[in-house]
Order: C-alpha cells, then structure tokens, then sequence
C-alpha cells in the first residue's frame, strides 16, 4: 500500500502527467480475481463435459456392438463366421461365412486407393514444393470442395456417370459394380490423401531442402530424394487413413457396388461389402431380435476392429517421423 | 547516404600480398542490392574474395551477412519475394546472367549452415548425395571416403557408414555437412555461422578444419563471434545497418588490421564490444 501511496506523489515529480493508480486497489483485484477463477472453473467444467460426450459415446457403441455380437456367436461358432465363404443369412438355408463381404470391403478398397494414393500423392507434392503461392490457393479450396461433397452424390455419380462409361469400354460391366464404386471412392478420399501428404511434406525441414539445393540438386532431385523420403512415414500414414475411410465408406458402395456377397477380383462384377450389408439389413424388413438382425453387430464389430487397427497403425506412424527431425 | 566502404581494389595495394601472391578476386559484387519483398536488405555492395583466403563476414544482428552469403551460390531465389540488383562475378561470369544455370553455380560453390541438416539418410549417402545427383560416375566409396578425410571425420566413422547421419553429435554432424558439401567438389564453400550450434570443443576441431581447407579453397564464413573471425580468417568485411534499414559494408580489409586498427568509427564502436 505504500507504493500505492507513493507512486501517484512520485509521478508528477518525473514529469509525466499520465497515471493509472486503480491498478494498486487490493479489495478490487481481489474480488476480480475470484470472478476471473470462477470463469477459469466454470470453462473448464464445459470443455471437460464436451470432451466427455465423445468418450462416453465411443464407450455406448462398443458396449452396445459387443453385447449384440457376444449373443450371436453365441449362436454361430466364431471360427465359421471368420472363414466361412458363404453369406446367406437372409436366406432359407442360412450361411453365416463372412468373407465375401471381406473381400468385397477390400477389393473396392483397393481399387479406391490405386485411384486416390498416387493422384493425391502427386498433388500434395505439387502443391507443397511446386505451385506458387497463388496457384495454391487456388487449388486447395477447390479439393476442399471435392471433400465436402455429400458421399450420396458420389455414389449417383458412379452408378450413372461412371458405369455407363465402363459399360461402353467393357460391355460385359454389370450395372452395379466394383470398378465403378471403387474409382469414385478414390476420388472422394483423394483430398484426404492428398492434405495429409501436404502436411508430412510441409514438415520436412526447409534446412533439410536447402542443404540439398546447395548441393546443386535440382528441385525435382530435392523433392525426390529428400523431401519424399523425408516424409515417408507421414504418406504411409495418409494412406492407411485412407484405407480406413475406404473400408468404412459406405453410400457409394450401397448404390454402385450391388449386393451380392460373392469371393473373387472381378472388377466388373458386382459385390457387397460390410457396410453395403449392415445397409441392406438396418433398411429392410428384417425382424429385429433375431439372428439376421443380429449379424449386422458382427459385421459392425469386425468394421470396427479393421478401421481401429488401421488408425493405431497410422497414429504410431504419424508418431515415428514427428521423432524424426526432433 | 555516406557510403563509407573500402573498395577491395584500394586496401589491395596496403595489403600484404597473399601467400601464392593471387590478387585477383575469385567472387565480385558490383553494386549489389538485395530486397525481400519490401524490405531492403542490401545496400551497394562492393566487395572482392581472393581465392584461397578465407573471408569472414562480420556485423550485428540483421545487417544481411547471412543474405549477402546467399547471394554467392544463389540460395536467396528460393524464397519467392527476394530480389537482386547489381552483379555477382564468379570467375569473370556473372552468376545472375540468365543464360547461367543455378544449379551449376551451386556445384562450385557449396554450403554449410548455421545447423547441421544432415540428411535423414546414413553417413555415406549424406556424402554421396551431391556426387549422385550430379551425375558423378567414378568410384563411390573414393569420393566418400576422401570427402570424410578432407572433413577431418573418417576415422571416426569409418567402421559405420551405415549409420544415420542423425545419429552423429552436433559436431560430428557439421564436420559430416562439410564432408558432403566437399564431395562436390566445389571451389568456394560459403560457412553461415557453422559453429554457431556447436559447443567450445566442436567448434575447435571446425576451426582447424577450416584453416586446413584453406590450402585447397576459397571460404567464405559469416560468424556472430568475433573472436573466431579473428583466429581463422584472412580478412573481414564488416557489416551494419545503415539509415535506409538495409545493411551496408563499412570496412573490408585484412583481419589484422581491421581488429587493430580499424579505419571507420562504426567498425570500431562494434569491435570493441560498444554496439550490437
């Protein structure tokens, strides 16, 4: 309190005529501080809830996908669903082998990543080390766009722009088929492909890239054997992201893949995967509580494990090349 | 504006000759200016290197040193918004000619930065690197092996070349930069404040590197420290910044005499630990 006293005095004798001698009341400060704790209390209580929401909702799924699923291999032996290769539960003579809808998953997952990884790839490197600044920001709303299409017009696209023309190129292209799901997919997951590269490329150290330069490499030297390198794990990353969307994707393929569980690599052919599957049931007229019903929670909990393993494995990526520069 | 530099033609005739008694410049600029965007970096710089001397550049934060560096292997085109007037001369050729590839004039003139950048690659591709991507054909493991000798780290990595070249210290990882910026087989090494990361004993061993390297090339060292310009170089050129914002060379002449007895007041305020 003596500075308080003394400062206001102290001032004039400096010569300066500005003062602010309210910063010095303690019973204000005080009471000021206390309304700023409870601020602090109160935002942090809602951040908290928020952040509970999703944990608790994450927890309400996997409880609920369990307990269908844990019934239902109740009824049918684990080992027959995992390597069983007919799926006719919704038939008089019920088959209960998922590995046509597995390999449906993964054939229009494939395709969509021999589209999206080498397209997104080379656009990432484009516009990271290439493009001007201006062409860039023109680019890069324009992918934005492209991820923000709803994924049901995507699938309109394939089965009406799409497979008619793969029905002129190959005639023997059934309406509903892989190729077609599979090549828009890769499309839609493009910008996602193409973003995460960008980030990893961007995180190469612009030292790195000078050291090379100097050097007397060539920008495309630079890029080719420093850069990509560099951020390798980061696109493996982005590609496994991508599998995951692709094999959790599921509008495109219930309109333009079909619904026939069927084994094979046939590209033109039809075949339904996973998510097409749980589509079908949950939009049918299958009774609830029964064994048809309950597949879908199986084929859900296998989506789930596959895409979970997925990400871990894209997270411990991600992780490995942050360390990389540090 | 007073411009009081020394043109490198005047303090020639005072100077005691260079040891092969060479006087003509290796690298010139004429007249240069530098902008980043609208910032003026450089201000009439008129400034000739000897060939197999090394020149350090010294100054305050921010007077360009580390631009002017740039300036001689063309790394300042990177940055999108930089613009140069005036001229270079590397050997009678002006770098900024359009008809001359940067590439090319990168080859002859190498880098080593201010923290080591070695590749995320092991030892030996980190040296073979710049050999690779200019399409050397000879012996790989030679060059390699020389490169390490010349950088004064082969015996201590030698039974390891497959190792990253992360995995090094800080000074091993600047002596392993060196190394690969030697494998080129440049003429001129551009150093910008190589020891600046490095602890007391690193920066002895690249010391002596760099008074090793002096028989074989041309180096040109920017350094915050003083004293390390005083023990490795053959002459200094100080740099500060002048009224317009950019920096401008005051005094260029032989080391000795620039620390002894400087001619310009600003050098001497700076030298004597008054400013900067």
């Amino acid at each position: 309190m003596d500075n308080a006293r003394s400062l206001p005095r102290a001032q004039p004798a400096a010569g300066t005529a500005a003062s602010e001698p309210g910063g010095f009341d303690l019973t204000r400060s005080r009471r000021d501080s206390l309304r700023r704790k409870l601020v602090e209390r109160g935002v942090h209580a809602i951040l908290f809830l928020c952040a509970l929401i999703s944990v608790l909702t994450t927890t309400g799924i996997v409880i609920t996908l369990l307990g269908e699923t844990i019934q239902f291999f109740g009824e049918v032996p684990i080992v027959d669903f995992l390597t069983g290769t007919r799926w006719t539960p919704l038939f008089a003579s019920k088959s209960f082998g998922v590995l046509p809808l597995v390999n449906g998953t993964i054939v229009v997952a494939l395709v969509a990543i021999v589209v999206a990884v080498p397209i997104g790839l080379l656009t990432a490197i484009f516009l990271s080390e290439f493009a001007p600044t201006r062409l860039r920001s023109l680019v890069k709303p324009v992918l934005e766009v492209l991820a923000g299409i709803p994924t049901v017009v995507y699938g309109y696209f394939a089965l009406q722009f799409v497979t008619p023309i793969l029905r002129d190129i190959f005639p023997q292209t059934q309406i509903f088929n892989v190729a077609s799901a599979g090549i828009v997919m890769g499309f839609m997951i493009l910008p996602m492909m193409a973003s995460i590269s960008e980030d990893a490329l961007r995180a190469v150290p612009r030292d790195l890239r000078e050291g090379a330069f100097a050097l007397g490499a060539t920008r495309f030297e630079v890029v080719s054997r420093v850069v990509v390198p560099g951020a390798l794990s980061g696109i493996l990353a982005a590609v496994i992201l991508s599998i995951s969307r692709a094999i959790g994707e599921t509008m495109i393929v219930a309109i333009a893949a079909g619904l026939q569980p069927q084994m094979g690599f046939d590209l033109l052919r039809s075949m339904e995967t996973m998510t097409a599957y749980i589509v079908q049931v949950s939009l049918g007229d299958t009774p609830q509580g029964g064994i048809e019903f309950r597949t879908i929670f199986a084929v859900g909990t296998l989506l789930f494990v596959m895409t979970l393993v997925m990400n871990l494995l894209s997270d411990l990526l991600v992780r490995r090349y942050r360390e990389a520069y540090e | 504006m007073i411009n009081l530099r020394i043109d490198a033609q005047t303090t020639d005739a005072v100077a005691t000759p260079s040891q092969n008694g060479q006087t003509d410049a290796i690298l010139m600029t004429r007249s240069l200016n530098f902008w980043y965007g609208s910032a003026y970096v450089l201000e009439d710089v008129n400034c000739d290197v000897r060939p197999r001397e090394v020149t350090a550049i010294i100054g305050p934060s921010g007077c360009g040193k580390s631009t002017f560096l740039r300036c001689f292997n063309r790394m300042n085109e990177l940055i999108p918004t930089a613009r140069l007037e005036g001229s270079v001369v590397f050997r009678n050729r002006d770098i900024y000619d359009r008809a001359v590839d940067p590439v090319e004039v990168r080859r002859q003139v190498g880098m080593v930065f201010q923290k080591p950048n070695p590749f995320p690659k092991s030892i030996y591709d980190n040296v073979a690197y710049g050999p690779r991507v200019n399409g050397y054909k000879g012996d790989m493991d030679e060059i390699v092996e020389t490169s390490l000798k010349r950088a004064a780290l082969w015996d201590e990595v030698k039974d390891d070349l497959k190792k990253s070249g992360l995995a090094l210290s800080g000074g091993q990882q600047q002596r392993l930069c060196i190394a690969r910026a030697l494998a080129v087989q440049p003429d001129v090494l551009l150093m910008d404040e190589p020891c600046s990361a490095l602890d007391p004993i690193a920066t002895t061993r690249i010391e002596d590197l760099i008074r090793e390297l002096r028989e074989q090339l041309t180096i040109i060292i920017v350094t915050h420290n003083m004293q390390q310009a005083a023990r490795i170089s053959d002459r200094t050129a100080f740099f500060t910044v002048a009224e317009s914002g950019a920096g401008v060379l005051v005094e260029f002449n032989d080391t000795q005499k620039l620390f002894t007895t400087p001619t310009d007041p600003r050098t001497e305020a700076y030298i004597t630990g008054r400013f900067g």
